[in-house]
């Protein structure tokens, strides 16, 4: 009796736990999709936005503009060139002390050691960008001006570093310090993360060929990172080309493109332009900015498309090994 | 027996939270019932947001039933809400141009415009800070070439040759602009280009038409010039803290900067022309060479429509603005956020002109 109804029942259960699961099944598959289909339909409500509104502004007389360019390709490339300099002088800055840092976590900081210090590098990416700004103007910058008059004093032969000196120190090597910094957090937790999973074999093989310790970080650390690292920077690269607040906030702005980096004329950035202007602006200039911000979209765009082919290119690189 | 007890130990707190609440927004307040009952909603201008604040602190304080409410947004964007009916006025520190004239306002009667109102003026600083100089005079055609950045040294002979008193270093000048377009850069330079023409070569505009240092809004100014070497820069008079303010030359004399003098200005410039009845847009003169005025002002605008579409918020915007152009109201936008009172005669100009609006 037991044994013939313990079976159905068994069998009841098991079918509704299967209706079940694949309820739950097309539940979720829905939710993900519809998370999926989300992100696209709101970046392709960004790009019209920005793509309608900018319109006005590219087909208007370039006179009606504000300063009065020739065109508006004149008004756009001095901040574009901008953008991508000071987010470029910010990498080169910060990715080898993030590297430096990520290695000292993952390979030689005692265990003690190591994770405090993790934690506080995070630490670092919760701060927000205007109190990063702040200690740009009221700390970083006056205390940078007699260093950079020493340097256009006496390397201004070399183009970065021609005079004349910024009076308050304003400049985008300034802007690159603090976007550095902030940069620093992203980039030094993702490589030390990439670090670790460091395949132990491949270390200990290295040290069994007699390897010292930089010698095996250099053949199997790295190789195995690269792209991991690539793809940090270009996160990193993301932020800083993105940043507004410290950049309005510490930048002394100009309409100009120059390589020069001390100086009290720089190229402003297209993020920063726009938080400096719209409040003031009206009409036609309201859309020339929204213009800027369809250029700096199609910067990030083209950036982190370069960043994905750079870093799929080295994958199959390594599979093909 | 536990859950009820706990609601209600639950509502008894939020009682005493609400209670206290109400009671922490009225410390040392005494609010009047007033005749004024309704809500009023304006942006503009952030260099009027300070003056904004304390003129609806004050009335509301005398109006129970009344708010106000002041976005500072910008005179751009101000504009903008006011045009389309957004807002109920809007504040502004340059008056409606001839194209916004001509088109359409949302909250106005069809066929009528809006009209400024000249209630805000505020000083404007050139504020220095020079290792050893104490007073520094200038007059419009040097500040023109100081910030041009044809004159780069501070013991330059034209300087000089205005502080005979002054022992000026040999050293660069570091002249700061604003890096964001405002109504104050639009003042200054209004007044370099029509006292030093010549020596300007560009007309007046809200961002700055040359090269040089600069920072972000008058903190940001007083910021560099404060931290910077031998700088010089310009902001509204009430940010200028310990900085040295130059006396500028005015005729044969040079004047420092008092509220008294700058409203002098304001008290001697003639009406736009061209405009409505009403529509009280200031050309300010600042040539002149009247003795005891400082030409460098920012004057900023509260528009409002010459009739409104609904006849209750013609009632509150003029009882409110007929409070801002009083004695009282400009003695307080005067005291917290140093501002210069519009004189006697143009106040009577703006009350009449609110007492228009229907």
């Amino acid at each position: 009796m037991t044994g013939a109804t313990t079976p159905t029942v068994s069998d009841a259960a098991s079918g509704r736990s299967s209706i079940q699961a694949r309820l739950g099944d097309v539940i979720f598959r829905r939710l993900a999709l519809g998370a999926g289909v989300t992100i696209l339909v709101a970046l392709a409500a960004v790009a019209i936005f920005l793509v309608a509104q900018s319109l006005p502004a590219l087909i208007a007389d370039p006179a009606d503009l504000r300063g009065e360019p020739e065109s508006f390709w004149h008004y756009v490339a001095p901040l574009a060139f901008g953008t991508v300099w000071a987010a470029a002088i910010a990498l080169v800055i910060a990715i080898p002390i993030a590297i430096g840092i990520a290695l000292f976590i993952s390979h030689y900081a005692p265990r003690r050691l190591a994770q405090p210090l993790g934690y506080i590098i995070d630490l670092l990416a919760a701060v927000p960008s205007v109190v990063y700004g702040l200690w740009g103007i009221t700390v970083l910058a006056p205390a940078a001006v007699p260093f950079y008059q020493w340097l256009t004093e006496n390397m201004g032969w070399f183009p970065l570093f021609a005079p004349p000196a910024s009076g308050t120190g304003r400049t985008v090597l300034t802007v690159a310090v603090v976007l550095a910094v902030m940069v620093l957090p992203i980039i030094t937790a993702l490589c030390r993360e990439v670090f670790v999973q460091t395949p132990v074999l491949h270390e200990e093989a290295a040290y069994a060929l007699g390897a010292t310790r930089w010698e095996m970080i250099r053949i199997t650390v790295f190789p195995y990172a690269r792209s991991g690292i690539v793809s940090a920077s270009m996160l990193g690269l993301g932020r800083a080309l993105g940043e507004t607040m410290a950049v309005a906030m510490v930048l002394s702005p100009s309409a100009i493109i120059s390589l020069a980096i001390l100086t009290p004329e720089n190229p402003s950035t297209i993020a920063a332009n726009i938080a400096l202007n719209f409040p003031e602006s009206a009409g036609l200039q309201v859309n020339a900015l929204i213009a800027t911000g369809l250029i700096l979209f199609i910067i990030t765009l083209v950036v982190n498309s370069i960043a994905r082919a750079v870093v799929h290119r080295h994958e199959r690189s390594l599979e093909s090994r | 027996m536990l859950a009820p007890r706990l609601a209600l130990g639950a509502l008894a707190a939020l009682v005493a939270l609400v209670v206290s609440g109400c009671a922490a927004n009225e410390i040392g307040r005494e609010v009047l019932p007033g005749s004024l009952i309704g809500t009023l909603d304006g942006a503009g201008s952030s260099a009027q947001s300070a003056a904004q604040e304390v003129w609806i602190a004050t009335i509301q304080n005398a109006n129970g039933g009344l708010t106000i409410n002041y976005e500072p947004s910008g005179s751009g964007a101000g504009r903008e809400a006011f045009l389309a009916g957004g807002v109920d006025f809007a504040g502004s520190d340059s008056a409606l141009s001839s194209d916004e004239l001509d088109g359409d306002f949302g909250s106005c009667v069809e066929g009528t415009t809006g009209i400024d109102l000249p209630l805000y003026i505020s000083p404007l600083a050139i504020i220095f800070n020079v290792s050893g100089v104490d007073r520094l005079q200038l007059d419009a055609e040097t500040t023109a070439r100081i910030f041009r950045g044809d004159i780069t040294r501070w013991n330059d002979a034209a300087i000089e040759a205005l502080n005979p008193d002054a022992r000026l270093p040999a050293a660069t000048i570091t002249a700061v602009h604003r890096s964001d377009t405002s109504g104050t850069t639009k003042n200054f330079t209004d007044y370099l280009a029509q006292a030093a023409p010549d020596a300007w070569g560009a007309e007046a505009a809200d961002s700055w038409p040359f090269g040089g240092e600069s920072a972000q809004g008058n903190s940001g100014v007083v910021n560099a010039v404060t931290n910077g070497l031998n700088t010089i820069g310009y902001a509204d008079a009430s940010r200028a803290g310990d900085l040295g303010i130059a006396a500028l030359k005015v005729g044969d004399e040079f004047v420092d900067f008092t509220p008294e003098a700058a409203a002098a200005v304001v008290a001697v410039s003639p009406l736009e022309e061209g405009r409505a009845e009403g529509d009280l847009a200031l050309d300010i003169d600042r040539t002149t060479t009247e003795p005891g005025t400082y030409p460098l002002v920012l004057v900023s605008y509260v528009i409002a429509c010459q009739q409104y579409r609904d006849p209750e918020i013609a009632a509150l915007v003029r009882g409110y603005l007929e409070f801002v152009a009083s004695d009282e109201g400009q003695a307080v936008s005067a005291e917290f956020a140093g501002s210069a009172p519009i004189s006697d005669d143009l106040a009577a100009r703006v009350l009449a002109a609110i007492a228009s609006i229907r």
